[in-house]
């Protein structure tokens, strides 16, 4: 194995910071309460979580109410679609449910059970080459009976953000609720929820240097859910279990440390990820392309696909070089299907198997990026000297 | 085939084809302790989604096989990366079997897979990640000597895989290792207990590895419309005797099933695919003095010479028996003889020659287009 390693997977986990780790020690051998006990533990327990519960809320400009500490961003996302639908329906007030072709597999699964064991109505909206949706194909999808649209604010696997500012100013117009999974975006963006016109909205620490283990659900103040997780009544009825005090601590605090280094950190990731790019497809300009937009992205992620390669041989020998990457999502290793995100941008078959994600963190050097730049030549070179062999 | 030549090659780099059993975990295993530096690598292979409550449970590339490998890998401290092939296999293997079949012949595709798939695919993606070899859980011996690699069947001559090895060339064994081949079975399930892998009590996958739920003959009928058509039972004149199931549900050699009232037993003697006919005839003309192989490759490079005595196996279970390898007709083709007649003489097996326990290679069994009378013997076996 290699000597040098680097960790170019920052979209499919993070680090602990050590400043977050420091906040959440306490709580697991000092204030382990249960924050729902009556008794001086409990109490304490109950502060430190209400107290994260109102940091996590003002720094999206929300209500402490407002914010549903979950047990991951899938569940959150699983939360907002299935409370949202199945309290809409309760009321008699919907069941039509709009989301976009390249969400994450937490919004397209559970949009999918909703239609095929729930009776709802789905339309799955497409995108276009650089894997944004189109305002005017969303306005044309909502009926009158549509309740919910749900549509990431950049995507997991080829780093495109979303119009959500025009999608949920559609989605006001038209009276329908609007979430969106900021589960990677969280990340490098700050939230307004109170100026922006989004009611729901994922987020998972682990993506910026916060526990996993966590999620988060934003729920604006007077939307009905009806929880999918029964049980003692926690967040507000919202999500049943005893709350992980610990970790809604670490979430406050990675996301406070994103709001106060957000502008440095992108700009960090900027700049590696430009290096990766011209880099990349300088050396392979026929053979290389970048996927998602090249310039509305997050600014971590740098995505490409080959033509006629795997992404899994890619990250196979990119191991063994020591590099740690991603070939979309992160996925089960060994199940390598075309990626669907590829094929609803338009890419055909040559390449929708040779995804590869490259998603730079803090601790990633521009000597990493030159290094991760030399290595991708070689194997590129290699794989395709043995490829065309089958 | 050529083989991938890397510039960078690690003397002491080892690519473990590993599947979840037991066999190729402690190969793995083997290979740590002695100092390789190892990593494991899964093929997944195409297969049907499992069928029914009686699926076999240690089928290939299912999930649970893929934690099994993972998890042994993650024991070893070794990296593990699962491969896709899929389309590939579907394309050569899988579809080889139904054509196969649809020709009244009947493939190992094991075989073939090991031609097509482990050793061409599978070794290059080892020699491309700079290993020096790829290793397998196979039951056989490679031996190098001055005059080249030789092949000889496993410590374990019960669980002889040598069989399915026979195309390996002198550049591809160069570059395999088979470290289960010093052992015999119950000795690699003790050195599994020792090694403490997970899988050391797992029971032997037996069926097709693509099979849904280990009936071929169902797989057959789904997936081919030609094959499993009724038609004629035959018999040595072109007499109709009764009505047969399709051809693939049949067995050179086979005599209940058959459904026919004759006053002499009748017994299968081989398939028309051109007629889909049932060729069958008395005990007296089942056996063979000689056989047609193509798709014949040796060893050494060369057939043994046409008057040395071999050992010829037949099929994968088969008993070897006496033969020679008595002309090279060309075309990647020869001619075996027998000195006894030989029954069960299949289409489509593989043919492979031992002198002892030494593989010399072999091929696959021709299409026998005459019923070869063997009441008066061959000039060879005079």
């Amino acid at each position: 194995m290699s000597e040098r390693v680097i960790y170019l997977d920052h979209g499919a986990s993070t680090p602990v910071d050590p400043r977050v780790l420091a906040a959440m020690l306490p709580y697991w051998t000092e204030t382990y309460g249960n924050p729902s006990s009556s008794h001086r533990y409990g109490r304490s327990a109950f502060m430190a979580l209400e107290e994260a519960r109102a940091a996590v809320g003002s720094l999206i400009h929300a209500q402490p109410e407002e914010i549903v500490f979950t047990g991951c961003g899938s569940e959150s996302d699983n939360l907002a679609l299935r409370g949202v639908m199945w309290a809409a329906r309760a009321n008699g007030t919907g069941n039509h449910l709009i989301v976009s072709a390249i969400e994450h597999s937490a919004v397209l699964q559970t949009a999918v059970q909703l239609r095929d064991h729930f009776q709802f109505d789905l339309t799955i909206l497409p995108v276009d080459e650089n894997g944004q949706i189109r305002p005017d194909e969303l306005a044309a999808a909502i009926r009158p009976d549509t309740a919910l649209i749900s549509i990431m604010a950049a995507n997991n696997e080829i780093g495109s953000f979303q119009p959500i500012q025009t999608i949920g100013e559609l989605a006001r117009a038209h009276g329908v609720l609007f979430h969106t999974d900021a589960i990677q975006a969280s990340a490098v963006r700050r939230w307004d929820v109170a100026s922006q016109p989004i009611d729901l909205l994922s987020m998972a620490p682990h993506k910026f240097y916060g526990p996993k283990g966590v999620g988060v659900l934003y729920v604006r103040q007077g939307i009905d859910l009806i929880s999918p997780l029964t049980g003692g009544g926690q967040e507000d009825g919202r999500r049943a279990g005893t709350s992980n005090v610990a970790f809604a601590v670490g979430t406050a605090v990675a996301l406070q440390l994103v709001d106060q280094e957000l502008e440095s950190r992108a700009a960090h990731y900027q700049a590696l990820t430009q290096r990766l790019t011209t880099g990349l497809l300088a050396a392979f300009p026929e053979d290389c392309r970048q996927t998602g937009h090249p310039t509305d992205r997050l600014p971590h992620n740098a995505s490409f696909a080959f033509r006629h390669l795997s992404g899994n041989d890619l990250l196979m020998h990119l191991d063994m070089a020591g590099i740690a990457a991603s070939s979309g999502s992160a996925c089960k290793t060994g199940n390598p299907k075309p990626a669907a995100t590829l094929q609803a941008i338009g890419l055909d078959d040559a390449w929708t198997k040779g995804g590869l994600r490259l998603t730079v963190g803090m601790q990633t050097t521009l000597e990493d990026i030159d290094y991760t730049l030399d290595k991708l030549q070689a194997i590129v070179g290699r794989l395709q000297r043995i490829t065309a062999v089958y | 085939m050529t083989l991938f030549h890397s510039d960078s090659l690690q003397e002491n780099r080892v690519v473990v084809a590993m599947s979840g059993g037991v066999d190729s975990s402690v190969a793995a295993a083997l290979l740590v302790e002695q100092g390789y530096d190892v990593v494991g690598m899964m093929m997944r292979l195409w297969s049907e989604p499992s069928i029914g409550a009686h699926a076999p449970t240690n089928r290939c590339c299912t999930p649970d096989q893929m934690a099994d490998a993972r998890r042994v890998a993650d024991q070893l401290k070794i990296p593990f990366y699962v491969v896709d092939v899929q389309e590939h296999f579907r394309r050569t293997i899988v579809q080889f079997f139904i054509d196969e079949h649809e020709h009244g012949r009947t493939p190992n595709p094991c075989l073939e897979c090991n031609r097509q798939i482990r050793f061409t695919y599978l070794l290059n993606q080892a020699l491309a990640l700079d290993a020096n070899y790829l290793a397998t859980g196979h039951y056989a011996r490679v031996e190098q000597t001055p005059s080249g690699y030789r092949l000889f069947q496993g410590k374990d001559t019960a669980k002889d895989q040598a069989y399915v090895l026979h195309m390996l060339s002198q550049e591809h064994l160069a570059h395999v290792k088979f470290p289960v081949g010093d052992y015999t079975k119950p000795e690699v399930r003790q050195l599994a207990a020792k090694f403490n892998l997970p899988v050391a009590s797992k029971s032997e996958s037996q069926d097709l590895c693509f099979l849904g739920d280990g009936d071929y003959r169902r797989f057959l009928r789904e997936y081919s419309q030609r094959v499993e058509q009724p038609g004629p039972i035959l018999d040595g004149n072109g007499r109709v005797l009764g009505q047969h199931e399709g051809l693939s549900s049949y067995t050179i050699g086979q005599r209940k099933g058959l459904g026919l009232a004759t006053p002499e037993p009748v017994f299968v003697l081989r398939k028309d695919s051109r007629q889909n006919a049932l060729i069958v005839g008395p005990r007296e003309a089942l056996g063979q003095q000689q056989l047609t192989a193509r798709l014949v490759s040796w060893i050494a490079g060369a057939p043994p010479p046409p008057d040395q005595p071999v050992q010829v196996k037949i099929r994968y279970k088969a008993v070897p028996v006496s033969g020679y390898v008595a002309e090279v007709l060309g075309n990647g083709r020869v001619r075996i003889t027998f000195p006894e007649p030989v029954i069960g003489v299949t289409a489509g097996q593989g043919v492979v020659v031992f002198s002892g326990d030494e593989c010399l290679g072999g091929g696959i069994i021709d299409d026998q287009p005459e019923p070869i009378p063997t009441n008066h013997p061959t000039k060879e076996s005079l």
